[in-house]
């Protein structure tokens, strides 16, 4: 191949890639059985990190930046002045091999702008994977995009190969969708997903029968979100979320801030800061919602809807459900545990294993390395001392922020001024 | 009293033989020393343990009965870690294993337990980070080749790791300072004690020594590195705090 070629290729190809961010190579059962190339079991691997702090896991490239769609949030859109080019399917395959065997990389994460109609390029994604799978006998990491309106067959074969499927609704709710992207269907994003859905629960229940059944998209799906592009609250997104995470079994859902890249007037104009705090909120509350047995309406409801800035969701939730406080950290469930702000599940499970052996004190949890500047206000221990007596929301809250150092400060105050 | 002082010579095995001696003649006070590292005037009296692999199978095993398959593990990482006064540390703790019949690993609230699991979270990170950040160059005669400085002895470790993933290819990795090197042929998997000239750049491409095409690929990768970065979410606090800079002059997206 020609380094000069390539060497272009790449640049232009992983530059419009990078605002996907998705770059999980976790959560695959692929193990390399047949003496070949590669190995994604379990775990997910970082290799490097960009300068803005993102992991570097997958070659993270689109097979092509032609596109017939314009929608104003991408770069990628008909209507950009940029250089166009596309990879040839062998190409990729090269890059993605000799990536691998030098451990840059897990594997593969192959995008695209949809070139001529969607079962085009979908058949050009699927070939990739093939050739990857069949005549590289390659066992590593890859995550296809589902391209909107791909045939089932297609999608059929494309999970066949993929260890992770994910299409991208962008736009939250189909109000915006209908503003920015105005030749894109909502319902073309779900019936890809909905599809791949289906063929995981019908390739897992055959499996349980027949050993030898293929394994299907075995890191299952995901999507993502931008936000701050089309005005909704972070009610409507979390919701939205919910919903995907409920009924179409995704593993994850992605919070993009908006990256202004375009001086069309229905966007936010070029210089204007990435929402990173917000994004930062929407993914903890995210998380609670994953793994700390919340559901969503408990954090965000028709009377709350828009997520605190200065304080992360968990604490902003118990300051309005003080009467759930104080916690017994030596006899409290596990789920009451992980409600405790400054309590990650890490920690949840050291107090569950530390108080078989003796009831626990401060210094106990201090060891363990609790948050105590904020869990303190809200447990009892084996101590008499209870912090947040008769103290109101009000004050507990002034307390924390007093005490602690948010490593958005800057950008806090710059936020917040606006309001004053 | 005297503590009881062991020479051994550095191995695991040698450890676990210096436990069963200690064992042996009931010694609940004890100092471990590298043979490498012994210093005769402070420690004349000291006694050498020869490795005896049935001996140190013996206290495994002892082990693998009182503890979970995590926790004999844990035993093992926190050597590897080669910290000061490591040995004595974990005798504490195997002291306790054996005085009680109640499960002990996890309880975080006894110091010597909560310091071992700090220890072996540290060499765990240590050995997933090696597991990322090794770069292999493919040299002239088809061996890809990678060179790294742990903290910890972490090689032993992350051989399972690299013989699964890089079946069909020969590789080798060397760890320049404990000067031994991780090498798969395709077949076996062995370690290797090997010394490469003092002056040898391990930074440095060597045109006579590495593959025409592996340059190249280096560019590659360093530029889709670079095209990867969103600009206006710059973040090099973080960046680095993923990526510590000791480890930047091995990994070639890092080199300009």
């Amino acid at each position: 191949m020609s380094f000069e070629r390539i060497q272009e290729k790449l640049a232009i190809l992983a530059d419009a890639a990078k605002y996907d961010v998705s770059c999980s190579s976790s959560g695959s059962k692929r193990n390399n059985t047949t003496k070949g190339l590669g190995n994604a079991t379990g775990m997910g691997i970082c290799h490097s990190y960009t300068e803005d702090g993102r992991c570097v896991s997958l070659l993270k490239i689109l097979l092509t930046n032609h596109c017939i769609y314009d929608c104003a949030y991408c770069v990628t859109r008909k209507s950009n002045d940029i250089k166009r080019t596309a990879f040839k399917v062998q190409e990729v395959v090269d890059l993605t091999i000799n990536f691998y065997r030098r451990n840059y990389i897990e594997g593969l994460f192959l995008s695209s702008g949809i070139f001529k109609n969607a079962d085009y390029t979908m058949e050009r994604l699927v070939a990739v994977a093939k050739k990857l799978r069949l005549e590289e006998n390659f066992h590593g990491y890859i995550h296809l995009k589902s391209i909107p309106g791909a045939s089932d067959e297609l999608m059929r074969e494309a999970g066949l190969y993929a260890d992770r499927l994910s299409v991208n609704i962008e736009i939250p709710s189909k109000k915006g969708l209908k503003l920015l992207a105005p030749d894109k269907n909502h319902d073309d994003f779900i019936k890809p997903m909905e599809k791949v859905k289906n063929e995981i629960i019908q390739y897992n229940s055959e499996k349980k029968i027949i050993k030898s059944t293929p394994i299907y998209a075995p890191a299952g799906q995901s999507t993502q979100m931008i936000i701050g592009a089309s005005g909704e609250n972070d009610y409507q997104i979390m919701h939205t979320s919910n919903h995907f995470y409920k009924n179409y079994n995704l593993k994850r859902v992605y919070y993009s801030g908006y990256v202004p890249i375009s001086d069309d007037s229905r966007l936010p104009q070029i210089g204007t800061a990435v929402p990173m705090l917000r994004e930062n909120r929407l993914y903890q509350t995210d998380w609670l919602m994953r793994f700390y047995g919340f559901e969503v309406n408990e954090i965000l409801n028709t009377d709350f809807k828009h997520l605190d800035l200065d304080i992360d969701p968990k604490l902003s939730w118990a300051l309005r459900n003080l009467h759930e406080f104080p916690v017994d950290i030596n006899t409290a469930s596990k789920r009451m545990l992980a409600r405790i702000p400054g309590v990650g599940m890490k920690s949840v499970y050291k107090i569950l294993m530390a108080r078989k052996h003796r009831r626990l004190s401060w210094e106990h949890l201090k060891s363990l390395g609790i948050a105590l500047n904020r869990a303190k206000y809200f447990m009892v221990c084996n101590s008499p001392f209870f912090e947040a007596k008769d103290l109101t929301p009000e004050i507990i809250k002034w307390k924390i922020l007093q005490e602690s150092k948010s490593k958005f400060s800057n950008v806090l105050t710059n936020q917040l001024s606006l309001f004053n | 009293m005297n503590p009881f002082n062991l020479i051994y010579d550095g191995s695991f095995d040698g450890f676990l033989t210096c436990v069963f001696e200690a064992f042996q003649y009931k010694q609940k006070q004890v100092e471990f020393q590298k043979e490498h590292s012994v210093q005769h005037h402070m420690f004349s009296d000291g006694t050498y343990v020869i490795t005896d692999t049935t001996k140190a199978n013996r206290v495994w095993k002892g082990l693998s009965k009182k503890l979970s398959s995590h926790g004999v593990r844990d035993i093992y990482y926190a050597f590897l870690s080669e910290m000061d006064r490591i040995e004595t540390l974990l005798f504490d703790y195997i002291l306790k294993v054996f005085s009680t019949d109640k499960h002990i690993e996890t309880d975080f609230s006894d110091p010597t337990i909560l310091k071992i699991s700090k220890i072996v979270k540290q060499v765990g990170r240590e050995k997933h980070r090696m597991e990322a950040f090794v770069r292999f160059k493919l040299t002239k005669d088809d061996w890809y080749f990678a060179n790294i400085e742990p903290d910890f002895d972490v090689l032993p470790l992350i051989a399972k790791h690299f013989k699964e993933r890089y079946a069909d290819q020969r590789w080798m990795i060397y760890d320049i300072k404990r000067q031994y090197a991780l090498c798969y042929n395709l077949d076996t998997i062995e370690f290797m004690t090997m010394e490469f000239n003092k002056d040898l750049d391990f930074t440095k491409n060597d045109g006579a020594f590495f593959a025409t095409e592996e340059l190249e690929f280096q560019e590659l990768w360093k530029n889709y590195f670079n095209s990867s970065t969103i600009k206006s979410r710059k973040n090099l606090k973080l960046h680095i705090k993923h990526v510590p800079k000791r480890y930047w002059k091995y990994l070639s997206e890092k080199q300009n």
